[in-house]
């Protein structure tokens, strides 16, 4: 056991520890429109987004090992360091780099998969914040069975011509453009049919209505494609291989969801509040039920947080097996997430129900915003139900389930 | 940076994990734990003490082998995972830390080369300082000792007993002394043994630094509470490796049960569970022997979660054997109660909870 990242580190982090106080007041002069995915500190210093994102690659905080030719710093690949940038970062709320689904998601997709033309145009306006994306996966009949999508492309005069509906697509409607799974060969097997297309969204034919949320956010919406056309070469990989290209990228999503310095940071603000916040003239921190709740949620956390040290060391050790702690992310994770939510709004008992700009509100209602919002991280990214299967499945090496007899 | 046991740990873990499956399979462990087979025990602990188990924590310049917490972590999950019906925790971990940091010198040496030469084994009753209960009322006063102090573990083959007063004060008493009764407890787990002491004016040696500093006690609880964990972690793992096999065998409705769903799931809820486990496991021994000031927390949080963890598992994992894990034939019920007990030994989690709260200042 070796938790010390070594000199160059500690030299590093010092680094970035002095650049968070440099950035401590920065105020965003362009609107939001992609959620940030933390809270920071605003202040005096005014900039864009995209200049933001700028500074953070040009130091290599941000797209590290992207090759400078596509726009990112065109570092090494330093699991420790990202490391040390997002805890800081989440430490001094500073913030972050832009993140969403073209950033974590289509580069890394592209850059393992993609052809020259294509990173060359769409990776350095994606990590700028200038190009958008959104991700069309799901439909309302292809969930967690996502490989029976049904949207349709065919290929007619060196076009594909797109019909069908997308749904829970985030953020379509700030999107210049839409990574996209399409069916495009009805013949063939199931998985074997779908090619991976990109499509501008200001292409005639797409309609998109907002999805509004329990947490009343149209946080996702739905995008319906009437002879959508585009060109034939807006594809990634061959005709036919869309899933494998999917699935590069569905790996990158689920290690995103279960952040433990979040986790941490959340797990503190609780603990400010319950010393904060009295019930009958104690503090609630001194209740004892409370405290004990509050003790088997930070002894869950701190279990979770050594845990995803040990996935960290297992990508740094090849030999180190941690094959089934690293599967286990996303269903912990998420579960604990919205569990440690939801016990910040019993300790405010009445207060914790208060909502939107209501009177008394604590920490701006955000315990009731992520208690539901993690309940969608809970099922959505693959449902914690379909995650139990992954485990058994792979993990465990448990029988699968018998394939239903066809017209049965 | 490396997070995880090492070569050498995974090696005594797995030489530990061997020897039990080789020398203690179901039916020797019955054998000690119901009949009280006396021969087929000592047989055991002899043989263990070659590979070195009670030399864990000994210095070297004391004749023991100088390894660090977390190599006594590794060897625990083995013996919890292999229903060990030996001692360890008390003996060869809490005594040896009990001595390097509230002796002085003379008691030091002394102790630590005669455990090494496993001339001296030490049973330990620490409970009065957690969780002390009104009968006890055990006092030192001027070298003896008065009182009695309950649940005291690894009593096997123990030729002193060291004990701490709810002050946190320790001494050590001679078996050969006068004025000690021992009663035999029974609890639900025969694969270990547990006595109540009592003492009637009996000759006991104080720890000197522990009249002063509660440093000793506090370090050998803490090593204690991670060590019990991780015997608790090993016998969890016992019992998910033993549903899993359960499942792809039995078969119902004309498949493997293992195959539906209902009991995937359970299967990867323990998995998923567990798997922290390890991880908050070797962060608190790893905390301990490189002394972080955050190291009681993690002893803390490691013992209490681990109990409930441990717990849901001994719960599920029977389950998932439906009638035949109720049944004594399989005996799955053996680590089921060393779980039980293990939860409850050197406080409850509930207990050692309200201790991690405080230890932050809350």
């Amino acid at each position: 056991m070796d938790l010390n990242f070594g000199k160059k580190y500690k030299d590093f982090t010092k680094e970035v520890k002095d650049f968070c106080k440099k950035y401590i007041a920065i105020h965003f002069i362009d609107s939001s429109k992609v959620p940030l995915s933390g809270s920071f500190k605003s202040g005096e210093i005014k900039m864009t987004r995209s200049d933001w994102q700028k500074i953070l690659i040009e130091k290599g905080y941000f797209a590290r090992s992207i090759p400078s030719e596509y726009g990112g710093y065109g570092g090494e690949s330093d699991i420790i360091k990202s490391r040390i940038i997002a805890e800081e970062f989440a430490k001094s709320k500073i913030p972050p780099p832009m993140g969403g689904q073209g950033i974590d998601m289509l580069v890394p997709t592209l850059l393992e998969l993609g052809t020259e033309e294509q990173k060359q145009k769409y990776i350095k306006p994606t990590l700028h914040g200038e190009i958008i994306w959104c991700q069309g996966y799901s439909e309302p009949n292809a969930g967690s069975d996502l490989a029976s999508l049904q949207t349709k492309g065919e290929l007619i005069d060196g076009n594909w011509v797109i019909n069908g509906q997308k749904i829970w697509t985030s953020t379509a409607q700030y999107s210049q453009m839409m990574f996209c799974l399409v069916r495009t060969e009805p013949d063939a097997s199931k998985h074997a049919g779908i090619s991976y297309l990109l499509i501008p969204m200001d292409t005639p034919g797409i309609e998109i209505r907002p999805l509004v949320d329990m947490t009343l956010n149209a946080g996702f919406n739905e995008v319906f494609f009437t002879d959508v056309t585009i060109p034939e070469n807006n594809i990634v990989g061959k005709r036919g291989e869309g899933w494998a290209v999917a699935n590069a990228t569905l790996s990158h999503e689920r290690g995103s969801l279960s952040d433990p310095n979040a986790m941490m940071n959340r797990l503190n603000s609780l603990i400010d509040r319950m010393k904060k916040e009295t019930i009958n003239g104690e503090k609630v921190i001194n209740n004892p039920v409370y405290r004990d709740k509050l003790m088997k949620i930070q002894g869950k956390v701190i279990a979770f947080q050594s845990n995803s040290l040990r996935v960290l060391s297992a990508k740094l050790n090849k030999n180190q097996d941690v094959k089934i702690a690293g599967m286990i992310q996303k269903l912990v994770g998420t579960e604990l997430r919205h569990e440690l939510e939801g016990f910040a709004i019993d300790i405010m008992g009445e207060l914790g129900t208060l909502y939107e700009n209501s009177p008394n509100i604590r920490d701006g209602g955000s315990w009731q915003i992520a208690y539901m919002y993690f309940l969608g991280l809970i099922i959505g990214g693959g449902t914690s139900q379909i995650q139990k299967n992954i485990i058994s499945e792979r993990g465990l090496g448990m029988p699968k389930e018998p394939k239903v007899q066809q017209g049965a | 940076m490396y997070f995880g046991l090492s070569e050498d740990q995974i090696f005594f873990q797995d030489n530990v994990k061997k020897f039990l499956e080789d020398n203690a399979p179901l039916d020797v462990i019955r054998k000690i734990a119901n009949e009280d087979d006396k021969t087929s025990k000592e047989d055991l602990h002899k043989g263990i003490i070659t590979l070195g188990i009670n030399n864990i924590l000994i210095p070297e310049d004391n004749g023991g082998l100088g390894l660090d917490l977390l190599f006594a972590t590794a060897v625990s999950q083995s013996l919890g995972e292999g229903l060990a019906t030996l001692p360890f925790t008390g003996s060869y971990v809490m005594a040896p830390i009990a001595i390097k940091y509230g002796a002085n010198e003379k008691q030091r040496n002394f102790y630590l080369n005669e455990m090494s030469n496993n001339n001296i084994n030490f049973s330990i009753g620490f409970s009065e300082f957690f969780g002390s209960r009104n009968e006890s009322e055990l006092s030192f006063l001027k070298n003896k000792v008065n009182g009695k102090t309950f649940f005291v573990m690894d009593f096997d083959y123990a030729t002193h007993i060291m004990v701490c007063d709810k002050d946190g004060q320790i001494g050590i008493i001679s078996l050969e002394s006068t004025g000690i009764e021992v009663v035999d407890l029974i609890t639900v787990d025969k694969t270990r043994v547990f006595k109540e002491i009592i003492f009637k004016n009996t000759d006991i040696d104080i720890l000197e630094n522990t009249s002063s500093s509660k440093e000793a006690v506090d370090n050998a609880i803490d090593a204690g509470r991670i060590v019990i964990a991780a015997d608790s972690l090993g016998a969890s793992k016992a019992m998910l490796d033993k549903a899993i096999d359960y499942s792809r065998e039995r078969k119902q409705f004309n498949r493997a049960i293992g195959s539906f769903q209902a009991v995937k799931h359970m299967c990867a809820e323990m998995a998923a569970e567990l798997e922290p486990c390890y991880s908050i496991l070797w962060h608190a021994a790893h905390s301990f022997d490189s002394g972080e000031k955050n190291k009681k927390i993690m002893a803390c949080h490691a013992k209490s979660h681990i109990a409930d963890i441990s717990k849901m598992i001994s719960k599920k994992a029977t389950e998932v054997h439906g009638g035949m894990g109720f049944t004594d034939l399989l005996g799955l019920h053996y680590w089921f109660k060393r779980i039980g007990v293990n939860r409850q030994m050197l406080g409850s989690p509930e207990i050692i909870r309200e201790e991690a709260a405080k230890s932050q200042s809350l």
